[in-house]
């Protein structure tokens, strides 16, 4: 259960430059996708392995691929989606940094079994000194011959940029994304029309995730039957977690999908436990868009069944008792943290980055936030709570991208699980400002 | 070309071309089934999508896929596909969105109506008639901007705005070169002039027209009147400007025309743009042929006034006794 792939090698000295990658192994897909493969093959092998999109929506790969429209006379387009805002996720800032060419190795093997010939990495501006990296490591593979015209002598060209944003969280959503690499304003488009028929420039174009396409070298390398073989289910391959919170070893994990949630929290080899032998209170799972879910949840399922690492078992239950994978920013909570300031932190987080395009998200997401930040600092009212959940519904499923549910989803869950907790907020503001709530009961705190 | 396909909206069929969105295929149906409107301007490309106002429940897919669409679509972007069934008013999930979006656009507007100019020929005015709550759960202060003149004859009015984009694409696509668009991002997002610049453009005011409250305002009508006690009457000139048609609805108080607007249709949407001369500058009736009294939707608050155009009930028309003891509506309706 502890098989490495993405980060194999990630502990050899100088894995960042052109030279060691390529000794340890790099670039042997490309080779065996140029000399031997058909582009239709490679993408036969990436729907055998059955990966699904590692970003967050978890959308099998190699489904999005055939999707992509491919009329005569018109350019493709593969964009790597490196805007990675999503509070909570650093899995793709930590495989750009340490393996750029396990990316660009992946964007020319996926740009290859696409048919594009011009490639783009759509980076956050924050990750402006891993733009650096990249484009050193890019150079390196066009002084190589991986990139260019004619590669390994193939007839096969490809062009790659790299392409900073502004630091937007909305410039993530793949349609808004595709608006700002255009040099307009990252407002999401109305879909349909999908990227895969009227993407980048009105061309047809697939948007993947730094992970999903560092992924396609191992699945080419080792055939895509073969990488179904790891884990579990629908879940195969291994995932990158972003571990934080109050746990003894908060790093980057990859693990095999189907790893036991309660192993990931308290193995050693993995998160180590809660911090100072504090109790598990609450476990975000997949980034902050993800409905929170408290302790007993996240280790067993409402059946009773043990709660695992991958994309069924997390979502187990719907959003009344389970949750997503989503991108894989597992942030846990002990018994000392509060919800409903952390609830607040989220809304904050979305108020500010809505792109104020459609109304229910612009208006209801700074609705949400000043009615959660009363309650924090003790002006709530018991009407609040229901209000929270009412608005939160307006929004969600009525915006144009998800980003609207992924304001309303952290608020209506956190509701929904600790309503006791914000009711204790309201009812004991003056208490609230002074301790937590913790794991008590509200009627523990009452009596105090 | 390609055959009509059938679509169902709250039970009435129609058949539209391909390609049709849905609420183009309503429009063609007419009557209360149309979704309301406030960002989508059929004239504008691009535009619509934005305000969600217009949502809809697709309850089948299409004659092939009858499956329903999982969420509540923009009828205004989403297009029509052969054997589709819509819900939109029969529909109380749609109309509990609705009331939902007409809340949230609500929030920060500022509900100033007794001293905006756009009041009586508001579409936000309208939408919130029909489908907002009677008072507010917003208890936090509105987010608020300063009046600023972009240009010498329109007048911003950030406050009342719902973003819903018409005047960026009006100036991008009917004017010759855009200065303003949306400034900053949320709810922080504004209209505006790039450092200042005056929009200053032969086509320039008819972003007020297609302003669907009363962010843009004419400063040359600036509180001259309240537009349900101005009489519209569609007039025209010969105008020199050549995108301009000349064909305009002047707005009269007593003998003095006090605005000259372009003609709008049931939809709120201008019929033909005007330039800025026809809108601003010719205030005379001298310079206009008069074609007659413009015909207002009678459920509007600026027909209440003077058109007395009462349209008796279809069992009146066709009862003789009837007739006679209405007789003093039929004289109305035949003036």
């Amino acid at each position: 259960m502890s098989r490495k792939i993405l980060l194999e090698h990630i502990d050899v000295p100088g894995i960042n430059t052109f030279d060691t990658y390529r000794k340890m192994g790099g670039y042997r897909s490309v080779e065996k996708a140029l000399k031997t493969m058909s582009p239709e093959d490679v993408v036969e092998e990436v729907k055998k392995s059955g990966m699904r999109g590692r970003g967050g929506a978890g959308f099998p790969t190699g489904m999005k691929w055939s999707f992509l429209a491919k009329p005569v006379g018109v350019p493709r387009y593969l964009v790597c989606n490196a805007d990675e805002s999503e509070p909570g996720t650093f899995k793709d800032r930590y495989l750009m940094e340490k393996i750029p060419h396990g990316l660009i190795e992946g964007m020319i093997t996926s740009s290859y079994a696409l048919g594009a010939n011009t490639s783009y990495i759509y980076i956050r501006g924050e990750y402006f000194y891993i733009l650096r990296i990249l484009e050193k490591a890019i150079a390196e593979a066009y002084a190589n011959g991986f990139l260019g015209k004619n590669i390994l002598g193939s007839g096969y060209d490809l062009d790659l940029y790299v392409h900073p944003g502004a630091g937007a969280y909305i410039c993530g959503e793949e349609t808004a994304l595709l608006e700002s690499l255009e040099g307009k304003r990252g407002n999401p488009r109305v879909k349909p029309p999908f990227p895969a028929i009227a993407g980048l420039y009105a061309c047809p174009t697939v948007v993947n995730n730094v992970e999903t396409i560092a992924a396609i070298a191992p699945i080419v390398n080792m055939g895509g039957d073969e990488y179904a073989k790891i884990g579990i289910g629908r879940s195969t391959g291994t995932k990158l977690i972003s571990a934080s919170g109050h746990i003894n070893n908060p790093g980057i994990y990859e693990i095999e999908l189907g790893l036991p949630v309660e192993e990931f929290i308290y193995s050693d080899k993995y998160c180590g436990g809660i911090k100072n032998n504090k109790k598990l209170k609450a476990v975000v799972a997949g980034g902050s868009s993800v409905p929170i879910l408290p302790a007993n949840l996240i280790l067993k399922t409402a059946n009773n069944e043990e709660r695992l690492m991958s994309y069924e078992s997390l979502s187990d239950g719907g959003f009344v008792s389970g949750t997503m994978l989503g991108s894989g920013g597992f942030v846990v909570y002990d018994e000392d943290s509060c919800i409903v300031r952390n609830t607040w932190n989220f809304a904050r987080f979305y108020h500010h980055e809505s792109c104020g395009q459609c109304s229910p998200c612009r208006e209801g997401t700074g609705w949400m936030e000043k009615v959660l930040h009363r309650i924090e600092y003790g002006h709530g009212k018991l009407s609040d709570i229901d209000l929270l959940v009412e608005v939160s519904k307006k929004i969600e499923g009525n915006t144009i991208c998800p980003l609207g549910d992924a304001a309303a989803w952290p608020v209506a869950s956190a509701i929904r699980h600790f309503r006791e907790e914000f009711e204790w907020h309201i009812k004991e503001a003056t208490l609230s400002q002074s301790r937590n709530f913790g794991l008590l009961a509200a009627h523990e705190a009452l009596v105090k | 070309m390609a055959d009509k396909i059938k679509v169902t909206i709250d039970g009435q069929s129609v058949e539209v071309e391909p390609g049709t969105t849905i609420l183009n295929a309503a429009r063609q149906i007419g009557g209360d089934i149309v979704p309301p409107a406030m960002c989508y301007y059929s004239k504008l490309k691009g535009s619509g999508g934005k305000c969600r106002t217009c949502l809809v429940k697709v309850a089948q897919g299409s004659e092939k896929d009858p499956r329903p669409m999982p969420k509540l679509v923009a009828s205004c972007q989403t297009q029509v596909m052969d054997g589709m069934v819509v819900e939109n008013t029969t529909s109380p999930e749609v109309l509990e969105a609705r009331k939902g979006v007409v809340e949230m656009l609500l929030i920060n507007h500022p509900l100033d109506c007794p001293v905006c100019d756009q009041a009586g020929e508001c579409d936000l005015q309208n939408l919130s008639f029909e489908h907002g709550a009677s008072n507010s759960r917003y208890e936090f202060e509105r987010r608020t901007f300063d009046k600023v003149d972009i240009g010498d004859k329109v007048q911003l009015h950030m406050n009342r705005c719902i973003l819903c984009y018409r005047c960026v694409y009006t100036a991008d696509q009917i004017t010759d070169g855009r200065v303003h668009g949306i400034l900053n991002r949320g709810d922080q997002s504004e209209i505006s002039t790039y450092i200042s610049a005056a929009i200053d453009n032969d086509f320039s005011g008819n972003v007020i027209d297609v302003c669907p409250v009363g962010a843009l305002t004419d400063k040359t009508f600036r509180f001259k009147n309240r537009v349900w006690f101005t009489k519209p009457v569609d007039a025209h000139r010969d105008c020199e400007h050549e995108k301009c048609s000349g064909k305009v609805v002047l707005w009269y108080k007593g003998d003095d025309v006090l605005r000259v607007t372009a003609r709008k249709d049931q939809y709120g949407e201008v019929e033909s743009f005007i330039c800025n001369t026809c809108r601003f500058d010719k205030k005379a009736t001298s310079d206009w042929t008069i074609e007659g009294p413009r015909k207002i939707e009678d459920t509007s608050v600026i027909s209440s006034n003077h058109y007395e155009m009462a349209h008796p009930l279809p069992i009146i028309e066709k009862n003789e006794v009837l007739i006679e003891a209405n007789k003093k509506m039929f004289h109305k309706q035949i003036k």
